[in-house]
């Protein structure tokens, strides 16, 4: 066990390596002055430009750039943002419980309408149901998210009135962000009506985002447990004379689950994909928003160590979940 | 299934509960008032910066000036300055300075004494002397309006005469120096929060958290989504009847409404023009209307070629068709503008005559001047709504069919607000969508920041078109006491601007505000900025 | 993605083989109905970007600015003039959707071309030579799949610009690596089996062994990958677009068309649906070809 995980984990610094070169590069790779880009200000004066390209360190041989570029990084200094003049990382930091609270609800709705429909398709194969269900996540991941978005938000937010529009509260709540989970901080501050705001704000994002994952888990699940039933030991459990629904629940489900417990931890980079789009059209103010801000706005630093801590993420969740799914699958351990 | 698992009814109850709190009702805080701006400010130092959302986040609400402009009107109030003389060569400013003005406090900082002329010579200087040590200091930020007003050939001291009174000297006389005493660069910081601010090691802090002497002290600011400011209950002109004042910050207008018409927001900046009709008939809102002290424009380059020739830019001015941009961007509300500054103001030249549309004619200029096949250029447009402009990127679809019709092939390029900005300030376009809102009632407020010689430099005048006889006509007017001999100069000055054609002048607009009923005592300001000292919730 | 999972996912993939199969993949996936409506909208799709010029009633370009907003002409207030209404500069909305299907299609294909002109190579040479090239390559993969897709294009999109042309290189970038693992998984399977040690051992050099004897039966697991390569890609271009950093005014894909659509969202909701629902349609025949493609194709997988 413990030489898969090291073997895992070796596989890894590899990775991170490129991560990091890859965030190195981009400051070169754009377009324009990488003194300009890196400080923001545009038309500055040859002696001031002399002075910045050196106080950037970008006069020496780029070996040593990129090397002093990592120490900074594992000292955890990933740049500050030209547009706040904050820190990189404290802003990840700070807006990445936005995104984890969304990704959160966002997977429990898909896990919690996915994993029945899909049971629900495979137990009726080509029938109706089994139609509907695979219709509908065909459907589902098939449709651009941001225009399925604006569809919810006409039909809900704007015909119906249920849901609001944008924003994670009410603007009036002002509420300490203790944990950074709005839902908590919200249910903690006592604030009348302001845990019953922030559930409300969750509840178009999170079906939104959800939607993709949804519909594969909803897949799946059904070939996953259509290949269980067809095994030999489902039949001979059916043959013994074991109740049908006994020997889905103990037996099929049990080994179904297997591979669909690998699919939702490696949504992970479907979710913070949808979540960029997510975010745009909802508000939301976690870091999908804030990347795609740090774009538009030309913040490179913030561009830079984004993308190096979201590639970081993305490679950490994985390592987990091989991990995990080698604890689940002794076979894949030796592989 | 026949296995209740015991998880069963406290996830059903708690299902319910979601369900319910989906019907969510919107009880907004008693006396918190929320304005749902359009954008996130450049940062809250107002010397630094020109736009109007900057100015609603930072000298409005928190800063004040020696006069001030009474809401709703140019006419120039006591502000931090309860009386003042102008000697009789017209060069001489003394004020009389208000006593017992009290600072904001927050964590970092408590002021241990009143407001006096320290401030005010503190405040100037770090524009004006490069010695202050205050005067170069972020990285990326300018003197915006300083530099562009060129406000350094204009004062040629300030000095303190005692802790109550303050002289401005001046080079010259300029008659409209009072009304650019009222503007936003104009405000008074706290001397002794910038040098406890660099005594600390965090002289940053300064400019990034602002103190001022104004109605409402700030708060917090959560990047892109809200600001927040509270009553200040020491404000020497009364403590604002709200408590608490928040902006929230939605960069769609269509999510604006939405928020609008749920409550969530009591006034809205920028509605669509499309949207004011709905508006108008909801029961629930009220909707303010005036006529714009603005203009909206499209500046050529005139450093970047072809377009240094008059002929281009006149051909480009004739291809255009105004009025159907008028409606189909301002939906009717607005007027075709043929001069840079609106009819509304005084020195409007009635008598200057527009470039009509008239792509044959177009033609034929571009033929003149040696392009009979056209070009390609890009064409910078607005990425926000301004209320010179609801729609940049409407206008410039139909700019760039317009010149297509002519064999002109524009590209469309934007930016983000800020940045665009920024990199109009620096010259970096060859044609640019831009606009501008009256900061004082002044025509040379107008001209010269965005036509003058100076404001070459400084970024302003993004045609980068330095005239002599305009800015002789222009620098002259500003120097006279008469309004009727200034108002002369002027006509003549836009006939010059007509004939030269450094701009396409598109609409000067019609502005709406629309507020909730709750909101009372609420007025539109002139100069496009959203004033909340005065207001009320009911 | 995990060398692991991926692992179990690119197996499950990979092709037959051996050229007889390929009547017997003919006849599954004729029986699959859902893939031939695939084929079927992907066909009209086809005929209506190649017709565009001919098919479209008006110019996607043509600003009509006293016909603004019109509704399809099954509304009351519509014109047959303008079967689905038109936008808010008076442009038709049918034409522009005509037109965006060119666009669309050509983005799909030429962003699918070139990550396996790339990719394919790539993943033979990794999967033949082995040792410290298919280290490297695939360590290079792990990277690019590290960021998730949208931020990758976005990344490039940065770097590049705004553009139709960038977004499209964008989009091959996000696809490569998957052509790459694809590639080398299926050489990986092939490569044990008998019939290319036998090339071996009669002397074929690594370059022959790779585009003669293995290219061949890689195809089927590309193809599968490629269809669904195509609906990535056309969901990708129109997020970019979305974005405002894909197309540009005026080109009518239908991304775009969706960006500034939330303000339309009651006045005119035309203007909102039709773009998304072409966009769901032809995401929709691709993924139901690719769908069908792939249970033709792997035995293992048919229901």
């Amino acid at each position: 066990m413990l030489r898969f995980l090291l073997r895992r984990l070796a596989l890894v610094v590899p990775t991170f390596i490129g991560i990091t070169l890859v965030a190195f590069s981009l400051i070169h790779l754009i377009p324009g002055d990488p003194v300009e880009n890196l400080s923001g200000e545009r038309g500055m004066d040859p002696a001031r430009r002399e002075r910045l390209l050196h106080e950037f360190g970008l006069d020496r041989p780029l070996p040593a750039q990129y090397a002093s570029y990592v120490v900074q990084v594992l000292r955890g200094d990933l740049g500050t943002s030209l547009t706040t003049h904050q820190p990189v990382l404290d802003e990840f930091l700070a807006l990445f419980p936005a995104t984890l609270e969304l990704a959160l609800f966002a997977m429990l709705v898909a896990v919690a309408v996915g994993l029945p429909a899909g049971i629900i398709a495979a137990l009726n194969r080509n029938r109706m149901a089994d139609y509907l269900v695979m219709g509908a996540s065909l459907a589902g991941y098939s449709m651009p998210i941001f225009w399925w978005a604006l569809l919810l938000i006409l039909f809900f937010s704007v015909d119906l009135g249920w849901t609001p529009v944008s924003g994670r509260i009410a603007v009036q709540y002002d509420v300490p962000a203790a944990t950074g989970l709005m839902l908590l901080d919200a249910w903690r501050s006592d604030a009348p009506g302001a845990l019953r705001s922030a559930a409300s704000h969750l509840v178009l994002p999170s079906i939104v985002l959800g939607t993709v994952p949804l519909a594969v888990i909803a897949r799946m699940t059904r070939s996953s447990m259509l290949e269980v039933l067809r095994e030999d030991y489902v039949r001979t459990a059916r043959a013994k004379g074991l109740p049908m629904r006994r020997v889905i629940l103990v037996h099929a489900l049990r080994n179904a689950l297997i591979p669909v417990v690998t699919v939702i931890g490696l949504q992970v980079g479907l979710l913070l994909s949808g979540a960029i789009l997510t975010e745009t059209i909802f508000s939301w103010p976690g870091i999908g928003n804030w990347l795609i801000h740090g774009v538009q706005s030309r913040d490179y630093p913030v561009v830079q160590g984004g993308l190096l801590l979201i590639a970081s993420l993305v490679v950490g969740v994985n390592l987990l979940v091989d991990a995990l799914y080698g604890v689940i699958n002794p076979r894949i351990r030796h592989v | 299934m026949n296995d209740r698992s015991p998880f069963f009814l406290p996830a059903a109850r708690a299902g319910a509960a979601l369900l319910l709190a989906l019907v969510a009702g919107h009880a907004a805080a008693k006396g918190t008032l929320v304005y749902c701006s359009e954008g996130s400010p450049q940062g809250f130092q107002p010397q630094f910066f020109s736009l109007g959302t900057t100015f609603d986040a930072s000298s409005v609400p928190v800063f004040n000036r020696l006069v001030q402009f009474e809401l709703g009107s140019t006419r120039i109030v006591p502000g931090l300055a309860q009386s003042w003389t102008i000697s009789a060569d017209g060069k001489t400013y003394t004020f009389k300075l208000r006593p017992g003005v009290k600072f904001h406090a927050n964590a970092d900082f408590k002021p241990t004494r009143d407001f006096n002329a320290d401030d005010v010579v503190f405040s100037w200087s770090r524009m004006a002397d490069e010695n202050h040590p205050f005067h170069k200091l972020t990285a990326g930020e300018t003197f915006a309006y300083y530099d562009d007003m060129g406000m350094k050939d204009i004062v040629e001291r300030v000095e303190k005469v005692d802790d109550a009174t303050v002289r401005f000297v001046l080079k010259s006389p300029q008659a409209p120096f009072l009304a650019d005493l009222a503007m936003d660069f104009a405000s008074i910081l706290s001397k002794e929060y910038f040098e406890t601010m660099l005594a600390r090691g965090k002289p940053q802090a300064a400019d990034n958290v602002p103190i001022g002497t104004g109605p409402f002290a700030f708060v917090s600011y959560q990047k892109d989504a809200t600001i927040r400011y509270k009553a200040f209950d020491a404000y020497w002109g009364g403590r604002p009847k709200i408590d608490t004042l928040v902006y929230s910050i939605v960069r769609d207008a269509t999510a604006r409404y939405a928020k609008l018409k749920t409550g969530e927001c009591h006034v809205m900046a920028y509605p669509k023009p499309a949207d004011v009709a709905d508006m108008q008939k909801d029961p629930a809102l009220t909707v303010l209307k005036q006529e714009g002290l603005n203009v909206g424009y499209i500046a050529f380059n005139v450093t970047k070629k072809p377009f240094d020739n008059k002929l281009v830019r006149q051909a480009l001015n004739l291809a255009v068709d105004k009025d159907a941009i008028i409606k189909a961007v301002y939906q009717g509300n607005g007027t075709p503008a043929k001069n840079p500054i609106p009819p509304i103001l005084w020195g409007y030249a009635n008598q200057v005559s527009d470039y009509p549309h008239d792509p044959q004619r177009a033609r034929a200029l571009l033929a003149q001047a040696g392009l009979p096949n056209g070009f390609d250029v890009d064409l910078w447009y607005l990425p926000v709504t301004r209320p010179y402009n609801p729609d940049g990127k409407r206008m410039a679809e139909m700019i760039q069919a317009d010149w297509a019709k002519i064999g002109v092939k524009a590209r469309l390029v934007t930016y983000e607000w800020a940045e665009y900005s920024k990199r109009a300030k620096n010259g970096e376009h060859a044609i640019l969508m831009y606009g501008w809102s009256g900061d004082n009632g002044d025509p040379d407020n107008f001209f010269m920041p965005l036509l003058g010689c100076d404001a070459v430099k400084g970024g302003g005048n993004s045609s980068r078109w330095c005239n002599k006889e305009f800015n002789d006509l222009i620098t002259r007017a500003a120097t006279l006491p008469q309004q009727a001999e200034r108002a002369r100069l002027y006509e003549r000055a836009q006939q010059v601007f007509h004939d030269e054609a450094p701009w396409i002048p598109i609409a000067h607009s019609v502005r709406f505000e629309p507020i909730r009923n709750e909101v009372v005592g609420y007025k539109m300001d002139v100069t496009a900025k959203h004033d909340f000292s005065g207001v009320d919730l009911k | 993605m995990s060398d692991g999972a991926s692992a179990i996912e690119d197996v499950q993939a990979a092709g037959t083989g051996a050229g007889g199969s390929w009547h017997e993949a003919w006849n599954a996936f004729r029986a699959g109905r859902g893939a031939l409506v695939g084929m079927a909208i992907i066909a009209t799709l086809l005929l209506a970007a190649l017709g565009a010029d001919l098919i479209a009633p008006h110019s996607p370009i043509e600003q009509a600015r006293d016909a603004a907003l019109t509704p399809p002409a099954w509304r009351a207030d519509g014109t047959r003039a303008y079967l689905l209404g038109t936008d808010e500069l008076g442009r038709d909305m049918l034409s522009r959707l005509i037109h965006g299907t060119r666009l669309s299609l050509a983005i799909g294909f030429v962003s699918v071309a070139l990550s396996l002109l790339v990719g394919v190579p790539l993943g033979l040479v990794a999967g033949t030579f082995g040792g410290w090239t298919q280290v490297a390559v695939m360590r290079l993969m792990d990277v690019m799949l590290a960021l998730p897709s949208l931020l990758l294009a976005i990344a490039v999109v940065a770097i590049l610009g705004p553009g139709l042309a960038n977004a499209t290189i964008a989009i091959a970038i996000v696809l490569l690596p998957h052509m790459v693992r694809l590639t080398r998984a299926a050489v990986l399977e092939e490569i044990a089996k008998d019939y290319v040690t036998s090339s071996r051992i009669a002397g074929a050099g690594p370059w022959r062994l790779m585009f003669s004897t293995l290219l061949p039966n890689c195809v089927a697991p590309l193809i599968v990958q490629s269809t669904l390569g195509f609906s990535s890609a056309i969901l990708d271009a129109a997020a970019l677009g979305f974005l405002g950093l894909g197309a540009q005014p005026p080109t009518p894909e239908w991304g775009s068309m969706l960006a500034g659509a939330l303000e339309f969202i009651q006045r005119a909701p035309w203007v909102v649906t039709e773009p998304g629902l072409a966009i769901l349609v032809t995401v929709l025949g691709f993924n139901l070809m690719g769908d069908g493609l792939r249970d033709a194709l792997d035995p293992r997988l048919r229901r």
